[in-house]
């Protein structure tokens, strides 16, 4: 069988010693790079180097002052803990609404898990433009819950829904959800029911079952879920752009602005650099977290 | 040890309790994630100019607008055609990228995996203004291409996660044998492993032109006056609210669902959680 090339460690242990072994080692992994290589030789011109070239710029002539202005001045401050306090405000709302949803998908029959399924994945492939669309429908003035509202007597005047923190909230809500009910779901699918039922068999009332068994078994996947809709809506743009009706300001606006309107490279650069250490922070924090996690179940 | 029966039928109550609870927590949930996409429907067939509802009348003149409208046609091809290049680029990029991260053994391979990956978590908009400055260098605003090499930065993470994912379940054996038989391995791999990784390959191209075609921060920045549809619509939502917006929408939401219903037919791993 030694005209096959075989995966590279297996090859090394049955190869003859000598050239010839040498070889075929190194050409499987000569081959691996090269089918590497197209893509990372992309990846690098059209995306490290623009990301380098733009950090470049927030310290251009070697100077910090981008960032103190970024990082100092009560304006932008605001803009940073805004942003940071509706990612939070996002995560926890997806969380809530998901759980429940999450969980009914794992358990239910085949036909009710196939339309929740639908439910969720319809709006999740539909571009995020058309549900803003639907939610400025849905949201304005004279839009349909406040005309529902209004005809029913509940309200005397139009609840201000849309071009406000309501607003950007309920859209980015609605654009994550999703992304925190795919890592539920797949924890809760995945889960041994039969801890479950050993845990009721020795006596647990069901809200025991669920607090000491049920919820840590899915704690990945909560933390899955946070992270990820933490790390997207600090980025977030289209929701804030047009549901906020320019009086909810979010980094990412922010940064639009300056390059658009003032054209200014270097604090556009620092804002993206603070930006981007933020998201990065996350990433790394919570997949620890999660490490550690798994590890410990 | 068997529970006493009022003791079970209490807690068989209670049980049911709860769980009305989940279902009518699980109603609300899916009314608040179905209840933008739905409401576009009657507002696209309103006979009015205005956002009105329930609308005074019924029409087809925002689907007529939206076809014979020269600017959102335009619009619609152009971004036919940018997610049709970005598939193809990302595909072809992104398939051997896989292939390599699978089954390779090389020093810093989980780096590379990292960079590869590193486009889903960095904001669209920081990326979005470092390409704009370099493309603005090189002179590259407002071309499409240019816009098919940013769309499909963010296309290839897609394509490696859903293809590394079949590689990593496929049997190489499979592979081995056809080899064994005398079929080189290129010819293996053509033969063999594509075709029955095919479901993943056809999930990754659908994602990969998905995100392509419904994309607006990149395209905004790199497209100069030639916009996207996604772009259009935006400009449509900022400046008047006309319907012609709900008929797109419209339009989008019925592709959507026949594509997703072909894709599962074909494919598998629409939903990025598997």
């Amino acid at each position: 069988m030694t005209g096959i090339p075989d995966s590279p460690g297996t090859a090394s242990a049955r190869a003859p010693a000598g050239r010839r072994g040498w070889w075929r080692r190194h050409r499987e992994g000569a081959a691996s790079l090269a089918n590497a290589a197209p893509a990372m030789l992309f990846l690098f011109v059209l995306y490290l180097l623009p990301m380098i070239m733009l950090l470049a710029q927030s310290v251009e002539g070697g100077t910090l002052v981008h960032y103190q202005k970024a990082l100092t001045d009560g304006l932008y401050v605001q803009v940073l803990v805004d942003t940071l306090l509706i990612a939070a405000y996002v995560s926890l709302a997806c969380l809530l609404l998901a759980y429940p949803v999450a969980y009914f998908l794992s358990i239910a029959p085949g036909w009710w898990a196939t339309v929740g399924i639908i439910f969720v994945l319809l709006p999740f492939w539909t571009s995020i433009l058309v549900r803003t669309y639907g939610w400025m429908v849905l949201l304005g003035r004279n839009g349909i819950i406040n005309r529902a509202l209004l005809d029913s007597g509940l309200i005397g005047a139009p609840l201000p829904l849309l071009n406000n923190t309501a607003g950007v909230l309920i859209g980015m809500t609605h654009v994550l959800l999703p992304y925190m009910i795919f890592p539920l779901y797949a924890v809760m699918k995945r889960m041994d029911r039969g801890l479950l039922a050993a845990a009721e068999g020795m006596g647990a009332s069901g809200w025991q079952v669920f607090r000491r068994i049920y919820f840590p078994l899915t704690l990945p996947g909560v933390l899955a879920g946070v992270t990820l809709v933490y790390v997207l809506s600090i980025g977030f743009f289209i929701t804030p752009a047009l549901l906020g009706g320019g009086k909810v300001t979010m980094v990412a606006v922010l940064i639009e602005q300056q390059i658009r309107t003032f054209l200014n490279w270097g604090f556009a650069a620092a804002l993206s650099a603070v930006l981007l250490t933020a998201t990065l922070l996350v990433y790394l924090v919570l997949r620890r977290a999660l490490r550690s996690n798994m590890q410990w179940n | 040890m068997e529970l006493s029966t009022p003791a079970r039928l209490r807690r068989h109550s209670r049980r049911g309790a709860w769980h009305y609870a989940l279902y009518a927590w699980c109603a609300l949930v899916f009314i608040f994630l179905m209840a933008p996409l739905v409401v576009v429907f009657p507002i696209s067939f309103s006979s009015s100019a205005y956002l009105q509802f329930p609308p005074p009348g019924w029409s087809l003149r925002w689907y007529a607008a939206y076809v014979s409208d020269a600017t959102w046609m335009e619009a619609t091809y152009r971004s036919l055609k940018i997610a049709g290049a970005t598939t193809v680029l990302a595909m072809l990029l992104g398939t051997p990228l896989s292939f390599s991260l699978v089954r390779g053994r090389y020093p810093g391979k989980s780096a590379l995996n990292q960079v590869s990956l590193l486009p889903l978590i960095v904001p669209v908009i920081v990326y979005s203004i470092a390409v704009y400055g370099l493309f603005g260098r090189l002179q590259l605003i407002g071309a499409w291409q240019a816009i098919v090499l940013g769309h499909t930065v963010h296309a290839i993470p897609f394509v490696v996660i859903i293809v590394s994912a079949a590689l990593r379940t496929f049997d190489i054996g499979q592979e081995h044998a056809a080899m064994s038989l005398g079929a080189s391995r290129a010819m293996a791999i053509w033969r063999v492993t594509l075709p029955q990784i095919r479901p993943s390959l056809v999930s990754a191209a659908f994602l990969a032109f998905i995100s392509s075609f419904d994309e607006l921060v990149v395209a905004m920045f790199l497209g100069g006056s030639n916009m996207t549809l996604p772009k259009k619509m935006f400009d449509n939502i900022v400046n008047e609210i006309d319907p012609t917006i709900a008929a797109v929408s419209v339009v989008q939401i019925i592709l959507v669902t026949a594509v997703l219903i072909v894709v599962s037919k074909l494919g598998s791993g629409a939903a990025p959680a598997n």
